[in-house]
């Protein structure tokens, strides 16, 4: 049943405030960061008005019972991506920290110099600069697979540098942040796994809008943030599986993933918890876990049926405004996102003249310098749906967009000049 | 709360499509070129300085939002013919107040990306100039990229 963005807006109480110009809000930014239900609001907040403490560790009533909330968040993590057991879901700061975990312990302890990290041209930061850090470490080498002309990648690109440079690691997004693009993700598992990589997989983009099964993926690996999925900051999810993890090294040493201390040495405890050093993110787990069930109660496929028709409306509209281009594949090959250019006005101008509209979206190069740059591009501007959004949402883009080509591209307006022409 | 309608004035879209001195400046004896990393601005600063502490010309060229290139055309136009030690003492609030519409502190970036540019430039000699036309140079480091 196709979703009602209408009744859903209900849920979401920050929707219904205005832009700084006085416009009803249209919140085209959530491919930087979602908004939450109200459910997920009143679960972080009757955690700490009812039973908040921290947990695994105090002999009390609150300590128990927010323990067996946070563990009921990752039983309810496990079900969301479809993973055979609870030791196989590691809660970590976000997507950046999880792909970091990885490079530490896995990356530290399985690649050397010479081995080779492959990631595609489209990865944001957070799958770059961990892995560039561990070259500089180890003497691993980071490659990439270009883009088609298309926005998309060839599988048989992806063949031809997965045996010619038999990478260790394959990781990449499952969708592009900027461009939409949705990749082919089981399938290029299969193709790595078939080469001898391990393969991970980044979802920040993908969790949000598409049911995620790590089983039917079989990615070793999959990573990504409670705050695009409509749940709190500072929490994420890393997935592997569990031979895997249960052979790495921990990443961050202290209380909460130690077996016995002494005071020549330590031994870790075993999964999850040897991943969770520290006071783990308690209510944020259990508000990631609201946040969870209420994206299925909605339903993950309306929700993406839904997004898809916002994105072809907007992207068929903006590629008829002359002097728009669209960076990113044709509506069916992508998510959510539309990302634009307009000849002769800098994306932050777009952005700006679309807050005046209420319109909020992303502008700059969106975490992703490499992508940006093998486009020969500084900057681009952003919008990418979600659940609540409507399509009057897209029409306001539209328009004001429009009026921002109107405005600032030069020659769009009559203007006196300043100075004397020179002769 | 102004209306954000107003950053884009009149006066500074005049600055923008005709930028006072946007170009080359052939005879510079001061340049520096600074990035703002976060929009991908660029801003190009060329100085002559004069025997006599004075800003004899001012040039800039550069690339990027409408906030950056105007407020680069208003700071050249306010600072030639200043001594240098004025052009030192422009603080970035006056730098603000000379642009005009109140900014958002990220938009305050854009404006503000010339006039560090200006004070690098004034510390960076270049080292084919002609030491006898040369103005005045000046020790003491040069400004980070990011503020």
């Amino acid at each position: 049943m196709p979703l009602d963005p209408h009744s859903i807006r209900a849920d979401f109480p920050i929707l219904k405030r205005q832009s700084s110009s006085g416009a009803p809000l249209a919140f085209l930014d959530n491919a930087a960061s979602a908004q939450r239900p109200q459910v997920v609001i009143d679960a972080i907040s009757d955690c700490y008005q009812r039973y908040y403490a921290n947990v695994h560790r105090g002999i009390h009533t609150l300590s128990e019972e927010s323990t067996a909330a946070y563990e009921a968040a990752r039983e309810t993590t496990r079900q969301f991506v479809g993973a055979r057991s609870q030791s196989e879901i590691v809660f970590a700061a976000g997507t950046t920290a999880a792909i970091n975990t990885v490079a530490h312990s896995w990356g530290g302890s399985h690649l050397s110099a010479g081995d080779v990290v492959l990631l595609t041209i489209a990865e944001h930061h957070a799958n770059i600069v961990p892995w560039h850090q561990l070259a500089a470490r180890t003497g691993c080498r980071v490659e990439f697979i270009p883009l088609g002309d298309d926005f998309t990648i060839d599988d048989a690109v992806v063949q031809d540098k997965l045996q010619t440079l038999q990478p260790k690691l394959f990781s990449f997004v499952s969708s592009s942040n900027v461009l939409g693009t949705n990749f082919p993700v089981a399938r290029w598992t299969r193709m790595a796994h078939a080469a001898g990589a391990t393969v991970l997989v980044d979802a920040a983009q993908g969790a949000p809008h598409q049911a995620i099964d790590v089983q039917q993926w079989d990615a070793d690996f999959v990573v990504f943030s409670g705050h695009k999925v409509c749940g709190p900051t500072g929490i994420g999810v890393l997935y592997g599986k569990e031979a895997l993890l249960d052979a790495m090294p921990p990443f961050l040493g202290g209380g909460g993933m130690i077996d016995r201390v002494t005071t020549e040495g330590f031994s870790p405890t075993g999964l999850p918890e040897k991943f969770e050093a520290g006071t783990p993110p308690i209510t944020e787990a259990i508000g990631l876990a609201a946040a969870m069930r209420y994206l299925q109660s909605v339903g993950l496929e309306a929700i993406e049926a839904h997004e898809h028709l916002l994105c072809q409306a907007a992207d068929t509209a903006l590629r008829n405004i002359e002097g728009v281009e669209i960076l990113g594949p044709t509506p069916d090959k992508k998510g959510g996102i539309v990302s634009f250019t307009v000849d002769g006005v800098h994306a932050h101008d777009i952005a700006q003249w679309l807050d005046t509209r209420g319109v909020a979206v992303r502008a700059g190069h969106h975490c992703a310098m490499p992508l940006h740059e093998s486009l020969g591009k500084t900057a681009s501007a952003r919008a990418s749906f979600y659940l609540y959004n409507t399509p009057e949402e897209v029409d306001r883009l539209i328009e004001a967009v429009k009026e921002a080509r109107d405005k600032f591209a030069r020659g769009g307006r009559r203007r006196r000049r300043r100075n004397p022409s020179p002769a | 709360m102004p209306n954000e309608q107003d950053i884009y004035e009149e006066h500074v879209l005049d600055h923008y499509e005709d930028p006072y001195h946007r170009g080359e400046l052939a005879t510079a004896t001061h340049a520096d070129e600074g990035k703002n990393p976060l929009c991908g601005d660029v801003i190009h600063v060329m100085l002559r300085l004069g025997r006599d502490g004075k800003i004899e010309e001012a040039w800039f060229d550069g690339e990027g939002c409408v906030i950056s290139q105007a407020s680069a055309s208003m700071l050249i136009e306010a600072i030639e013919g200043k001594t240098v030690e004025e052009a030192k003492e422009f603080t970035a609030n006056q730098m603000l107040e000379l642009f005009g519409p109140q900014l958002t502190p990220n938009r305050q970036k854009c404006c503000l990306l010339s006039w560090r540019v200006l004070q690098s430039a004034l510390h960076a000699p270049l080292e084919d100039a002609d030491d006898d036309d040369a103005g005045p140079s000046f020790g003491g480091p040069s400004l980070s990229e990011e503020s």
